[in-house]
């Protein structure tokens, strides 16, 4: 089954930044790059569950603030020799507003 | 009369042997020296700067045809030897030159192995060996595009990253897992092919090589499961086989090398034999560094003086690759038996393995950063016991357990730390050099001592250690990048923002040619600092290029919460202050009120979205931000001083509050803490500071470049000055000084020790310097909105809304 929402505007989120959807007790990082494509991740670092959302973002991918590993935002992967995952979410923008697929 | 000595091989380990033998023994041989390639005698390791296009052949010459003639040595060069006669101790060339022996040196070296797969011999496939190879190279990257190497180590690579430079699209197929598995474990292999990668190189991994196809000359290559990859040159780059062709044939006894013993001779008496052909001890080197040690052998024994035995070498690799910083040294997989200690740093790229058994080294790979190689590599040769080291051994030489003052890397090291692997040469071997001879500058260097005169990767350790002996009289030609996305490093990018008055990270981007489309959160930091410092009423202030802290005007914790510190002008408080600080912890409930470090309160456990509304509650009564986050000015450490202390000689409080007053709110390169101490007693820590005053009875004493932090470091006396007014103009010069000129997350410890005191010590003196310094100081803290609390900004002022709110709360 699948579950499109609406969660705003790609404008409320500043381009190479994030912001935070709760889905209940889950956070869920949503990310815009510079060219305007749109990810989302929960908001959990695969190593110590660092706030993803509150990184720096560059290309496809997010470097977490705690201890600097590299997420794969397309995938949730954490990239170079850092292993680990963190659930990401299909996302889809139309008129300006930014859908996720929630599960 | 002389007696007759021939070397067969004009290569780095024969001529090597020579150039020992003319030390020792000058007159002793009638030398005749044949070579199968048509020059002199040039370093072949450095055939990898020349596929860059970094170095010539002309730069890569050892000893050009004139040494041979300076030194009466006959050379017969472009002449292969194809027979010899020991019966008649004759040798002949393929052209039919003659030479007669007392002692034959055989020096021939070894082949690039060509895997014998169909198609093999086409035109377009090309071993990495000599001149001969790396010309063909150059021509088919002249006017093709495509090259497949042909195996993933030390040499594939090197051909790889030339060919890359080169304009070519470049593929390595390597056979195992990750790359340079001789040399590397797989995380640091993967870490080489991450890095390699972002340069453009590709691969094809666990491939194995079934056939070269081509008409006339290569097209494509065919993998065992079927695939094929288009190409226009093939280069092979699987190993080496020691060049034994000539010894069997005339019947000394040979196994997977020209067999020798200790003494370097073979089964023949008169005959010795040196270099990669040779297998000593069942080992054949395939490195210049044991074939120097076996040179010094060697040549001893042809000189008749009979001592001095090889007993074989331990070595250790680096890979010459610009940007790339890899080192590996023995046993450094392990196993059951063996403990690793590893520390990895994904975003700087940083990956150490040191792999321990029964507290004494093993082995060690370093990636990214690796200037303590030297140093294990060492600790593992003599054995030496690491039990006591044990817990620091991963910060490296330099933090070995001192609070000692200042130093580097080379200042630590003993002065029989091996700094020169090829080579053999010590710390102790460079310095004497520097100082008897009056040396300057590193080619001098490799002059006198050959220290980083082959390969060339331990140029950096030389060059500090010309700088730690030679002071501030040095100064080092090059820097590192600042980080993957760049090929410039810090100071040149600065300079360009200055020269260029560039505004704009993306503007950086584009004029600089960055790598990377948006950078990465190493550069963006770095650049957004050097915009807003360089052009602080023009540039655009990034956020998104800030850590979260700087971002959020607030600390993250591990929980992902926040701490608040406001800020407590020198250490004083009031109590409407204390009670508002009371009433934000009761009201919004936090778990832990501190009493910090730099003289003020800290509030831990924030929720994000909670940040405003206490920054609300806290102006209200007066309190601001205590950047206590930032990359900053933090806090102002005071003592009581002469308002209540017996001892007390100055108004250390009153100062204190009138410099924190004066900069806070400035960014600077990295954290900055001030403190004044009322007497020499210096109840306020001030020789730690980066800027510290100690009042004394006749005025004011400045310090500079205090530490207290993961390195002590005392400060350095600036000067003594006689009044506030002096105390404030300084302060500012050097914090102006060290905003324009330290690089990015350099503390101004390490950067005095950088720059050199005194360097600092003849800018803050300098009458007009100094006041320009400070004017542009004040200048920076009017127009940027430092002086205005960010804290207010965002509580009241609607700044950065959308930084502490959900962007929407789903029903669970
Ligand atoms: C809060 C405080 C500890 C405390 O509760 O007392 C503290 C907390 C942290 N320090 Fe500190 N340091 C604190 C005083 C110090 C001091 C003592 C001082 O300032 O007199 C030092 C040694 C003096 C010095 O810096 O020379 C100190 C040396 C460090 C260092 C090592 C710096 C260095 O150059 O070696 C780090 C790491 C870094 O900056 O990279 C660090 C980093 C940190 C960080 C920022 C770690 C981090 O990134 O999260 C901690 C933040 C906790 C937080 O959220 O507030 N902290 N830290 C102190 C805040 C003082 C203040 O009022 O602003
Ligand atoms: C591209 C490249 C990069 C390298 N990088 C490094 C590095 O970073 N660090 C390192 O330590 N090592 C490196 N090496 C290895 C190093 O260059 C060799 O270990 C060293 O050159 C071997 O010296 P040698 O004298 O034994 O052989 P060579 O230097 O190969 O000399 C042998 C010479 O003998 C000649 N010869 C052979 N047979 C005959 C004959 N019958 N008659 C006349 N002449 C003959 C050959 O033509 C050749 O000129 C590298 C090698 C290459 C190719
Ligand atoms: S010493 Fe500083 S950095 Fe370390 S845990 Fe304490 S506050 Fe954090
Ligand atoms: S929690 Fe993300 S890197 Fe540690």
């Amino acid at each position: 089954m699948s579950n499109w929402v609406e969660v705003g505007s790609l404008e409320e989120i500043p381009p190479l930044g994030a912001r935070v959807v709760k889905n209940g007790d889950t956070d869920i990082a949503v990310f815009r790059n510079t060219k305007n494509e749109v990810f989302a991740v929960n908001d959990a670092c695969p190593h110590r569950q660092g706030q993803l959302s509150q990184g720096i973002v560059h290309d496809k991918s997010v470097t977490c603030p705690l201890h600097n590993w590299k997420i794969d935002l397309t995938t949730g992967e954490a990239m170079g020799p850092d292993e680990g995952c963190t659930g990401h979410y299909k996302t889809r923008v139309e008129d300006g507003k930014v859908f996720l697929e929630l599960k | 009369m002389k007696e007759k000595l021939v070397v067969i091989g004009n290569g780095m380990a024969g001529m090597r042997t020579v150039e020992e033998l003319l030390k020792i023994a000058p007159e002793k041989y009638e030398i005749t020296v044949f070579g199968a390639e048509p020059y002199g005698n040039y370093n072949r390791i450095l055939l990898s700067p020349v596929l860059c296009g970094d170095k010539t052949i002309d730069e890569i010459m050892l000893n050009d045809l004139q040494w041979y003639a300076d030194n009466n040595i006959t050379l017969h060069k472009g002449v292969k030897v194809t027979a010899i006669d020991r019966k008649t101790c004759k040798v002949t060339g393929e052209d039919g030159t003659c030479a007669e022996y007392d002692r034959l040196l055989l020096a021939t070296g070894s082949d690039s192995f060509i895997i014998p797969v169909p198609g093999h011999e086409l035109p377009g496939v090309v071993g990495f060996r000599d001149i001969k190879n790396v010309d063909s190279m150059l021509t088919t990257a002249r006017t093709r595009k495509r090259a497949v190497v042909i195996g993933g180590g030390l040499l594939g690579l090197e051909a790889a990253n030339g060919l890359i430079k080169q304009g070519m699209d470049v593929t390595v197929v390597h056979l195992m897992d990750w790359l340079m598995e001789r040399q590397m474990d797989e995380v640091s292999g993967e870490m080489l092919k991450n890095s390699l990668e972002a340069q453009g190189m590709k691969f094809l991994m666990k491939a194995s090589t079934q056939e070269i196809l081509g008409d006339g000359k290569v097209e494509k290559v065919k993998f065992a499961d079927g695939s094929e990859i288009e190409t226009d040159m093939v280069v092979m780059a699987v190993g080496i086989r020691p060049n034994i062709e000539l010894a069997k044939q005339i019947g000394l006894h040979c196994e997977r090398g020209i067999v020798v013993n200790d003494t370097l001779q073979t089964f023949d008496p008169k005959i010795y034999a040196i270099g990669e052909c040779v297998q000593h001890r069942g080992q054949c080197y395939g490195l210049v560094a044991p074939l120097f040690e076996m040179a010094k052998v060697c040549a001893n024994h042809l000189a008749k003086y009979g001592i001095g035995i090889y007993q074989g070498s331990v070595t250790s690799t680096k890979l010459k690759v610009t940007g790339i910083d890899l080192f590996s040294a023995g046993d450094f997989m392990g196993d059951e038996t063996t403990d690793d200690i590893i520390v990895r740093d994904a975003t700087r790229g940083i990956y150490k393995k040191v792999v321990v058994k029964d507290d004494k080294i093993l082995g060690a790979v370093l990636y990214g950063d690796t200037i303590d190689g030297a140093w294990y590599f060492q600790l593992m040769r003599e054995g030496t016991s690491i039990a006591d080291i044990r817990d620091q051994l991963m910060f490296g030489q330099a933090h070995l357990g001192n609070s000692g003052h200042g130093g580097n890397v080379v200042a630590e090291m003993s002065d029989d730390t091996e700094i020169c692997g090829c080579n053999g040469v010590c710390k102790g071997d460079v310095v004497n050099a520097i100082t008897t001879h009056g040396l300057f500058t590193l080619d001098e260097v490799r002059a006198h001592t050959k220290a980083s005169s082959s390969c060339g990767s331990c140029t950096g350790l030389v060059e500090q250690i010309l700088e730690s002996t030679l002071g501030s009289d040095y100064e080092s030609p090059v820097a590192k990048p600042m980080c993957a996305c760049t090929e410039h490093n810090h100071d040149y990018v600065r300079q360009a923002i200055k020269d260029q008055k560039l505004t704009r990270i993306t503007d950086v981007f584009e004029k600089l040619n960055w790598k990377t489309e948006d950078g990465c959160a190493a550069c963006r930091t770095s650049l957004n600092y050097y915009l807003i410092s360089s052009w602080p009423k023009e540039a655009y202030d990034d956020p998104q290029s800030r850590f979260i802290n700087e971002r959020a005007h607030a600390n993250i914790q591990k929980d992902g919460t926040y701490s608040v510190i406001p800020r407590m002008w020198g250490g004083m408080t009031t109590p409407k202050e204390l009670r508002a600080i009371a009433d934000v912890a009761e009201k919004f409930e936090l778990d832990t009120v501190h009493v910090t470090g730099g003289q003020r309160i800290g509030l831990y456990g924030v929720k994000k979205h909670e940040l405003p509304l206490i920054w609300k509650d806290l102006n209200a009564q007066g309190l601001v931000s205590g950047h206590a986050y930032g990359k900053a000015l933090r806090t102002v450490k005071t003592c009581v001083g002469k308002a209540w202390c017996r001892f007390g000689t100055q108004d250390s409080t009153g100062l204190g509050i009138r410099l924190e007053q004066m900069s806070w709110g400035s960014w600077m390169p990295h954290k900055f803490k001030m403190a004044a101490s009322g007497c020499p007693r210096n109840c306020a820590e001030a020789t730690i500071k980066d800027f510290g005053v100690v009042c004394v009875d006749s005025g004011y004493e400045l310090h500079i470049g205090g530490n207290g932090g993961i390195k002590v470091r005392a400060t350095d006396l600036l000067k003594r000055v006689d009044t506030e007014e002096e105390v404030l103009e300084y302060s500012a010069a050097f914090i102006q000084l060290y905003r324009e000129q330290a690089r990015y997350l350099e503390r101004t410890a390490p950067w005095i020790e950088r720059v050199g005191f005194s360097y600092v010590q003849s800018s803050l003196e300098d009458d007009a310097q100094r006041k320009e310094l400070a004017v542009r100081f004040y200048e920076s803290q009017e127009v940027t909105q430092s002086q205005h609390d960010p804290w207010a900004q965002r509580a009241t002022g609607g700044v950065d809304a959308h930084e502490f709110v959900p962007l929407k709360v789903v029903a669970g």
